[in-house]
């Protein structure tokens, strides 16, 4: 089972965690204004890299706050984690202000089924 | 076989305590031990090594090991106390023998106690700077380390004594000393300590990521029954650092029948001569590839025990076996190996038979017999990795230790001692130490090295023999698998060499798949004894086929899979179990249904009346379709009344709520009026259906949200998501307030009667009160309530909002006010019906997350002029197919047979024959029922282009296979004008 840092609460079992896949992937300020293949890039399209990763993870057991993690997925190791508008550590390609926010819409199948 | 116990003057007996006897019965016998036993170690005093035939060819069997290893000598316990349960498979080399103890072998199989397990098992979760797994004198000295630290540290061995391998000994010393008082003053400087804690009893069975440890602690072998302590615990470790002291686990060897009783383990030979005081034999053959052996002939020697020889692979006697031979004046062959075995009447080993090997290890043709009664055998050692190979650390084969050693790291975790391939004491104590202070150091303790010394011992080569014919066979194909029968691999499994052979013959190199194809290593033992040989055999075959020399790194090793070793059941489900499995909620009107006799439902993790079944008058109870029909014609035709008070409930407050429901909605809420309702849609951004539900606007920054009974927790999470992800700069706070409010439902063309008399100070009528309204009030008994003009029946309908405290008085205040109107109580599959007859969705059960507001005929609700979650979905070319399915109302022709939810349809014209090929299906029921009010069974349905098929008719197929005629209608099967919604 991961241990998984908090930024708010600090590090806690995984158990207490939702995983919310890649990170980074930012809703369409106009979704009307892409293509149909860019909406489905959007929609279905995530990045599934053999080593560092960045995801969204929400305490949802603990403080329900959405923060990013940057984990190696061939190790499973956490190696950092950020609060929502904060860098993340060690993040390869982020902006540097760290301020980019990210989508929800991850689902691939329809949420809620 | 004649084993027997040694006097004190013979063997320290270390595990014992000879003034505490006890008497446990074995099957027939009546079996004499000492406090400290095990069932093996008492039963071999007893005279009896022989234990339980093998699983499959019923070969006789003997213990074979002295620990957790044991494939032979299995048991079923019966129960130790009344009320805990009969347990099977547990060996007999673990067991902790009691006073009392019933227990019988097994032939490799036994059945779960069928009167099931009452006791009580426990979960512990704790964290430790330090976990020390295995207290032998590698842990012990890691433990020692950190513990002088001040590092919070534990300790856990399986055993019941601290000792590891040194409880096997007779004249180990360390610190000059002799080395059981070592292991004492460690003990006792251990538990001085603060922040340390010992696990006895305690298997480490799992490691997972970041250094997470399950462990399960056997607290019922306790010798002191101890009241309020669980029968397990189940330890869930948190560890900054890990030293895995897990020691090694002696191999057998694999010749020509090479599994008879009397055939021992040279380790555990030692082990019961020293720990438990018992002799296993009276004549003794070692056997052995390596040096470890020669401390057993030592101690035999010493203990007055005839050692009849040694045959020892090695072409030329090491530094260790020439000493101790010269010493001890014992035979011994170089160079050679046992290459059968001859047995008794009763199939006990009586005998040997050796043969010199030559330089690739073939034995020779001539062949000498020794009359022994006990075989001590060694092939090796092999390190015990579970826990370093769960976590994916990396193996390898080394020669030099004659096993499969960690050739890597796993973060924050140190493998010490034998199980790093070191056998030798010194160090064993020199590595853990290290490990254990830098293990300390690693979480921040520093503490000066304090290296416990121990006298150095060389250690001499290890010849590995995998594959040892047997020359006494006449001439033949050597790899005939007729030939290996009897070259036992894997003894739980009774798989043999020939069994590899015909895996390797199909064409099989990877352990794994031979592995599973000859099931070696996958019994309750999970191939402890065998597999590494089979590693060995496999690798000697292939090199063999290929002309080449045995690797055995490339054929690996199976990977290792947790747990460790077995662990009952209930001990993983601790507390969790009946109704501690999972949370059951219930409304506060809860007591009210059970009293009237409800039929329950979940629903999530609700409790829901799925109907009230009434007594009959010729005596016995309604029925569900019975129930059903009366409460569906009681709502139609009077009033009935329904506790949804587990309709989820979520509190929108801010500035910006009405922008924030603009765009998670499909329709519009930041026009609505305060004082209104409005039914909405949820999509996510793919466009599918995700929720719906009535949300009321309470004050112009303030909503309350309903959402489906079991959609709940995701809408909350989704719209969680949605503001703190994408749009933080709105001011919304969300509550879940579903557990607040309970809700009555009133329907019926009497509800307003009914409602009237509930709620003296609200005007009712029509003009007074609309659809989609809700008026706060106070009830008769004086109760606060909002009330609601919502319906899901397409009856006259009012929601009676109270808070939950109020919940029981105001059903009954509505029960009493509606008894002149014969108000009836209905539960959840009367809901069901009523909104199948309008045709309305249940988000989940008419639809998968595959269906568009679109296709679900709910376009009216989707606005056109605003964008929302998935609004951008409806365009994209896969929702805009003329062919999705869509969502109808299916009427069986012969008017009364109701198909089952999930029936398939298909085109009448469609040919069912295995020449046509696959039948194409058109699409399926979501709801079915039968309909009291309309008098014939309706269903409901998602089918391809189903809009346009209005009229057609299509085939159900039916569970028996048979075919049902059904007509496509529209969806509102029941007063289509919705001309009885304002009563």
């Amino acid at each position: 089972m991961l241990l998984i840092d908090c930024p708010h609460c600090g590090p806690r079992d995984e158990v207490e965690f939702h995983y919310g896949g890649e990170a980074r992937v930012a809703y369409p300020a106009d979704p009307h204004a892409v293509d149909d293949r860019a909406w489905a890039e959007f929609l279905f399209f995530r990045a599934n890299p053999a080593g560092e990763f960045t995801e969204r993870w929400q305490h949802s057991a603990g403080c329900r706050k959405w923060f990013h993690a940057l984990r190696d997925t061939r190790s499973y190791e956490v190696l950092a984690t950020a609060a929502l508008g904060r860098p993340l550590p060690g993040e390869r390609g982020a902006d540097a202000a760290g301020t980019s926010t990210d989508a929800a819409g991850t689902t691939t199948d329809g949420a809620g089924a | 076989m004649t084993g027997r116990r040694l006097d004190a003057s013979r063997s320290p007996g270390h595990g014992i305590d000879r003034s505490r006897p006890l008497i446990l019965t074995l099957g027939e016998d009546t079996v004499r031990g000492f406090a400290g036993d095990t069932v093996a170690s008492a039963a071999i005093a007893g005279g009896s090594i022989v234990c339980g035939p093998s699983l499959y060819r019923a070969r006789p069997r003997g213990i074979l090991t002295a620990g957790i290893e044991e494939p032979n000598a299995l048991l079923h316990l019966e129960p130790t106390a009344p009320g805990t349960p009969a347990e099977s498979m547990l060996p007999a080399t673990t067991l902790e023998a009691t006073d009392g103890m019933r227990a019988r072998w097994l032939q490799g199989m036994g059945v779960l106690d069928p009167l099931g397990d009452e006791e009580v098992y426990e979960h512990h979760h704790v964290h430790t700077d330090v976990l020390v797994i295995g207290a032998g004198p590698a842990g012990l000295a890691a433990a020692r380390e950190a513990a002088r630290s001040g590092a919070r540290t534990m300790l856990l061995d399986e055993q019941s004594m601290l000792g590891g391998s040194l409880l096997s000994g007779r004249h180990e010393r360390i610190e000059d000393r002799p080395a059981l008082d070592w292991v004492a003053e460690v003990a006792a400087e251990f538990d001085a300590a603060e922040e340390t804690r010992v696990l006895r009893r305690t298997t480490a069975i799992g490691a997972y990521d970041a250094n997470f440890v399950v462990a399960v602690e056997r607290c019922e072998r306790d010798a002191e029954p101890r009241p309020g302590v669980p029968r397990q615990r189940i330890w869930h470790l948190r560890a900054r650092e890990v030293v895995l002291a897990t020691g090694a686990h002696e191999r057998p060897l694999v010749f020509a029948d090479n599994d008879r009783p009397g055939i021992m383990l040279a380790g555990a030979v030692r082990s019961y001569l020293n720990r438990w005081a018992v002799a296993p034999g009276e004549r003794v053959v070692v056997a052995t590839t390596n040096d470890a052996p020669y401390a057993l002939v030592e101690d035999l020697v010493e203990a007055g025990i005839e050692v009849a020889a040694v045959v020892d692979a090695r072409p030329a006697p090491s530094e260790r076996a020439a000493a101790v031979l010269a010493a001890s004046g014992v035979q011994a062959r170089h160079g050679a190996a046992v290459v059968g075995t001859d047995a008794d009447g009763e199939g006990v080993l009586s005998g040997v038979v050796v043969a010199d090997l030559d330089a690739d290890g073939a034995p020779s043709a001539e062949t000498t017999g020794i009359a022994a009664d006990l075989l001590a055998i060694s092939g090796g050692h092999s390190p015990v990795l579970h826990l370093h190979t769960q976590r994916q650390g990396p193996v390898a084969w080394s020669d030099r230790a004659g096993g499969f050693v960690p050739t890597g790291a796993v973060a924050h975790q140190q493998v010490v001692g034998a199980a790093a391939g070191l056998p030798s004491l010194a160090d064993a104590l020199e590595t853990g130490a290290r490990a254990g202070q830098a293990a300390a150091a690693a979480t921040g303790w520093e503490t000066a090295l304090q290296l416990p010394t121990a006298p150095a011992e060389p250690t001499g080569a290890v010849r590995p023999l995998w594959l040892l014919p047997d020359p006494r066979l006449p001439e033949g194909e050597p790899l005939d698998p007729e030939r290996w029968r009897n070259h036992l691999v894997d003894l739980q499994r009774d798989q043999s060499v020939a069994d590899i052979l015909r895996a390797t013959g199909a064409g099989m190199r990877s352990v794994e798949h031979i592995k599973r194809y000859t099931s070696i290593s996958t019994a309750s033992d999970q191939g402890k004894t065998s597999a590494v040989a089979a590693v060995g055999a496999i690798a000697t075959l292939l090199a063999q086929q290929e002309g080449s020399t045995a690797d055995l790194s490339a054929v690996g090793v199976p990977r290792h899979r947790p747990p460790y070793s077995p662990v009952a059941f209930a001990a993983l489900a601790g507390r969790r179990r009946r109704e501690l499995f999972d949370p059951v909620r219930v409304t506060n009107i809860h007591p009210w249904h059970v009293d009237q006799g409800a039929v329950f439902e979940d629903v999530g993790q609700w409790k829901r009346p799925r109907f009230y079944p009434q007594a009959l008058p010729g005596g016995g109870v309604e029925d569900m379709d019975a129930a059903v029909a009366r409460e569906c014609l009681a709502v139609r035709g009077g009033v009935g009344m329904q506790d949804v008070s587990t309709l989820g409930k979520i509190e929108i407050r801010g500035a910006d709520a009405p922008e924030f429901l603009n765009r998670v909605y499909t329709n519009g809420f930041a026009k609505l009026a305060v004082g209104k309702g409005r039914y909405g849609l949820m999509c996510t951004a793919d466009g599918m259906l995700f929720d719906d539900g009535v949300t009321l606007r309470i004050a112009p920054d303030r909503y309350l949200m309903t959402t489906t009974t079991g959609g709940a927790a995701k809408v909350l999470d989704w719209l969680e998501e949605w503001l703190q992800t994408e749009w933080p700069e709105l001011d919304v706070v969300l509550t879940s307030v579903t557990e607040h409010w309970n809700t009555i439902a009133v329907a019926g063309p009497r509800s307003r009667e009914v409602i009237a008399q509930v709620a003296p100070e609200l005007d009712v009528s029509q003009e007074g009160f609309g659809f989609m309204e809700f008026r706060a009030t106070t009830l008769a008994n004086g109760i606060p309530a909002r009330i609601c003009r919502i319906s899901f029946s397409g009856e006259l309908s009012f929601e009676v909002n109270v808070e939950n405290f109020h919940g029981q008085a105001a059903w009954e205040l509505i029960r009493t006010a509606g008894e002149a109107a014969g108000i009836t109580p209905y539960g959840t599959e009367t809901m069901h019906v009523l909104r199948a007859e309008k045709g309305l969705v249940i988000i989940g059960q008419d639809t998968d997350g595959t269906v568009t507001p679109q296709d679900a005929g709910m376009e009216w609700a989707v606005s056109t002029f605003k964008d929302f979650i998935g609004k951008r979905s409806f365009s994209r070319p896969d929702t805009s197919r003329s062919d999705r399915k869509q969502f109808v109302g299916l009427q069986p022709l012969d008017g009364r047979t109701r198909v089952e939810e999930g029936t398939h349809v298909i085109a009448p014209d469609t040919p069912m024959t295995p020449e046509a090929g696959p039948v194409p299906h058109l699409g399926h029921i979501t709801s079915s029922y039968h309909s009291a009010t309309l008098g014939h069974p309706i269903a409901l349905g998602l089918v391809s282009g189903g809009f346009d098929r209005i009229g057609e008719q299509v085939r159900a197929v039916l569970e028996d296979g048979s075919l049902l005629e059904m007509e496509i209608v529209p969806s509102v099967f029941y007063d289509p004008d919705g001309s009885r919604r304002d009563g």
